[in-house]
């Protein structure tokens, strides 16, 4: 990873704000295509959702997946609505179009392949796991899902895109961590580019908290 | 009545239900869903659930009075009932789902048959005890 400058540049206090305000503004933005053929299971995977600060829309099929995509060949709902998808969460067993045939599809698309897809199922089997993650699943999480791994799994995922990092590992941060960080700037020349949380962060005795530094 | 006590009925009641291993950890789960602006979250669920659940019933029903029995179908019936019952903290329920599961696999259709009595026993016990339940949380207008 190369670094232009070495520099870490002081964040005032309006900045910081503006910052803060932007992330606040990018998680109630943060959508999510949820895709379940259990009219129970939708509600929950909704309510569990919103309540994690995203935005979301429910289908009850990998058809209806792939329709709200385009990737039907026909209009993407999405698009035209000017809806940018950040993570799709699917059930595994469907009729029609399993969880898995439906991330082949989406792994296949030039358009959507970098989005996260996370599988959700009851069965616990591991050549399934393996399947899934093999085919590019960012996660498979077994149902029936809780509070706890949709907050972890959404906190995770939208770090990794605020931050506009698209390197492998991205560091786990807690939403109050966010809004204390400091957004270094590392003008990156490879395309594989590792956000690094500083580690030292302090504040100035004074008690001042406008200005944050880096030790 | 006296809201304290109507309280207090209604906490106990709620206990029971785990106690007695109608409920798991999966309805708190969902409790812990509600909030002001949606304060009927679980209530609305359980809803959803019964009146879904009442749909799948009637097909296993007919899928088990089908010869020869198509057990790869009444098996992914089961595994859609169960599903949902699981999501709504269903215990005895899901139990009875996992035995009958199990006979599908056996290719038991008698063991289906039974099972499947079962169930819907529990299906409708549990289904009088949320009703009078949410009778109950309503009518103290909400916990």
């Amino acid at each position: 990873m190369a670094r232009v400058g070495g520099g870490v540049r002081q964040r005032n206090k309006s900045e910081k704000t503006e910052i803060s305000n932007r992330l606040c503004l990018d998680m109630q933005q943060f959508h999510v295509l949820a895709v379940d053929d259990s009219f129970v299971d939708r509600k929950v995977i909704e309510r569990l959702l919103k309540i994690s600060s995203c935005t979301v829309t429910v289908v009850d099929s990998g058809k209806r997946a792939l329709q709200f995509l385009g990737l039907d060949e026909e209009e993407s709902y999405a698009e035209s609505n000017g809806l940018k998808v950040h993570l799709i969460i699917t059930d595994y067993s469907m009729p029609g179009m399993t969880g898995y045939e439906l991330l082949k599809r989406i792994k296949e698309s030039s358009m959507f392949r970098e989005v996260p897809v996370v599988i959700m199922s009851s069965e616990n089997i591991l050549t399934r796991i393996a399947r899934c993650m093999e085919e590019g699943a960012k996660e498979y999480i077994v149902k029936p899902l809780r509070l706890s791994d949709v907050k972890r799994l959404t906190e995770f995922i939208m770090t990794s895109h605020s931050m506009g990092v698209k390197g492998k590992e991205s560091p786990k941060l807690s939403i109050p961590e966010i809004h204390n960080a400091i957004f270094v700037e590392y003008p990156c020349f490879s395309t594989e580019c590792e956000y690094i949380l500083p580690p030292n962060l302090h504040k100035r005795s004074s008690g001042d908290h406008s200005q944050l530094t880096l030790q | 009545m006296n809201t304290r006590f109507l309280q207090q009925q209604i906490a106990q009641l709620r206990k029971s239900f785990f106690e007695q291993g109608y409920l798991d950890e999966q309805f708190i789960q969902l409790e812990e869903l509600e909030d002001d602006d949606n304060p009927n979250f679980v209530e609305e669920v359980v809803t959803s659930y019964f009146s879904d659940s009442a749909r799948l019933i009637r097909n296993i029903d007919q899928a088990l009075v089908k010869r020869p029995v198509d057990f790869d179908k009444l098996d992914d019936y089961m595994h859609q009932f169960k599903g949902s019952s699981s999501s709504i903290g269903a215990k005895k329920v899901v139990d009875e789902c996992l035995q009958f599961r199990e006979y599908c696999a056996a290719r038991n259709a008698e063991g289906c048959m039974k099972t499947f009595e079962m169930i819907k026993q529990e299906h409708a016990l549990l289904r009088k005890k949320l009703e009078a339940y949410f009778q109950l949380v309503n009518s103290a207008g909400g916990i």
